[in-house]
């Protein structure tokens, strides 16, 4: 009995779901949580149905962002779980569970949490799931990649650490054959160029740059506040460029 | 049997999973009908036995199964600790109701409440009692 029973489980559970898109990056403190939170706000106020799945399962802090008291919220449990709707978006996360305290795991650990979270879940119908993941090409991300075959959404900084780390994430995806839809430059400076030069090299789109915002940790933990700030501005004009 | 359960918990997940995969098994030998389905049930995730049963038979009558006979097996809760290798079973009704709900939709998280009595490390493993598992099948005429 080599087949894990709950993996038939997800592919039911993500039938639904009209894409999934998985936002990535190499390197850690590149604002993959902020992106992938604001592309599911910016979604969802198209009057899309939208999900957000906080896969860093180790740290998870997509509900920060949000905004909301995770000692007050939980799924509801119906044949499953559905995850509550936070701001119009379905949002899926550990903390539910962990609550805001460490959750120590092992690599096979995190891939069964992983399982039996999408196993779970019941989306419903969505027009696109939001997968916020954790830095790296760990088991969360190869998971995702494996189980729901999602679009990738890559971000980095323009830090040559960052840019070098990218460029080996892009062979591997490439080589996997996975969609990338874009590379987002956060916290933009100066090195625009040689970003558009290995987008270029590798035939992805280049979406555009968010600047860093001085003040950005002011909006986070107030939603409403967050959806007006300057860093949604330019994830909307970005997302615009996104052939979803 | 329960009769007329309206079913609201996750339990009727975990029984789809484990039904989706006997019907695979089922496909595949061209047998519809079990004889024997063993189910091990890891007590870590505290669950109801009952509402497990009766979602199995329910969805085993959906999917076109029959199944003759299904047996739960129950499984300590033991865990081992990576730091200092001590080893102890968990007494999973010790656990406040918050926590072994928490423990019940997602087990790994025994590791934000719980830690080694030992050496205080929460790095430790689930050596058994996880969750539930398919422990056998048998079709009939297998």
């Amino acid at each position: 009995m080599g087949l894990d029973p709950r993996e038939l489980l997800i592919e039911e559970r993500l039938k639904d779901v009209k894409k999934v898109i998985a936002v990535v990056s190499p390197k850690g403190g590149v604002g993959k949580t902020l992106i992938s939170t604001a592309l599911a706000l910016i979604l969802s106020r198209r009057n899309l149905n939208v999900g957000l799945l906080d896969l860093d399962i180790t740290n998870p802090t997509a509900h920060l962002v949000l905004g909301i008291n995770i000692n007050e919220l939980s799924p509801k449990e119906e044949k499953g779980v559905i995850p509550p709707i936070v701001a119009g978006i379905k949002f899926m996360t550990i903390a539910y569970y962990s609550k805001d305290e460490a959750i120590p795991l092992r690599g096979h650990e995190i891939v069964n949490v992983i399982r039996e979270i999408l196993a779970i879940t019941i989306w419903g119908i969505l027009d696109y799931l939001i997968v916020d993941t954790p830095p790296g090409l760990s088991d969360e991300v190869l998971e995702i990649l494996r189980l729901a075959r999602p679009e990738v959404l890559i971000v980095t900084t323009p830090s040559p650490l960052s840019l070098k780390s990218c460029e080996r994430l892009i062979r591997l995806l490439k080589d996997s054959q996975v969609r990338i839809i874009g590379l987002v430059e956060n916290m933009s400076y100066d090195m625009s160029a040689k970003i558009i030069a290995l987008c270029n090299q590798y035939s992805i789109k280049y979406l555009g740059k968010i600047p860093y915002i001085k003040d950005l940790d002011n909006y986070v933990s107030k939603l409403e506040d967050f959806i007006k700030c300057k860093f949604m501005e330019y994830l909307k004009d970005i997302v615009k460029k996104i052939t979803l | 049997m329960i009769k007329g359960l309206i079913i609201l918990v996750h339990e009727w997940a975990l029984a789809e999973a484990l039904i989706r995969y006997v019907k695979e098994l089922s496909k595949e030998r061209g047998v519809n009908r079990i004889s024997k389905l063993v189910i091990k049930l890891g007590i870590l995730q505290s669950i109801d036995r009952n509402v497990l049963e009766f979602s199995i038979m329910e969805l085993a009558k959906i999917n076109d199964l029959i199944i003759e006979s299904l047996v739960f097996e129950d499984e300590d809760a033991v865990l081992r600790c990576r730091t200092c290798s001590y080893e102890w079973s968990l007494d999973v009704s010790e656990l406040n109701e918050d926590v072994r709900e928490a423990v019940h939709f997602v087990p790994e998280v025994v590791h934000t409440f719980i830690k080694c009595p030992k050496c205080g490390s929460r790095d430790f493993e689930i050596v058994k009692g996880r969750g539930i598992a398919i422990k056998e099948v048998v079709f009939r005429g297998s």
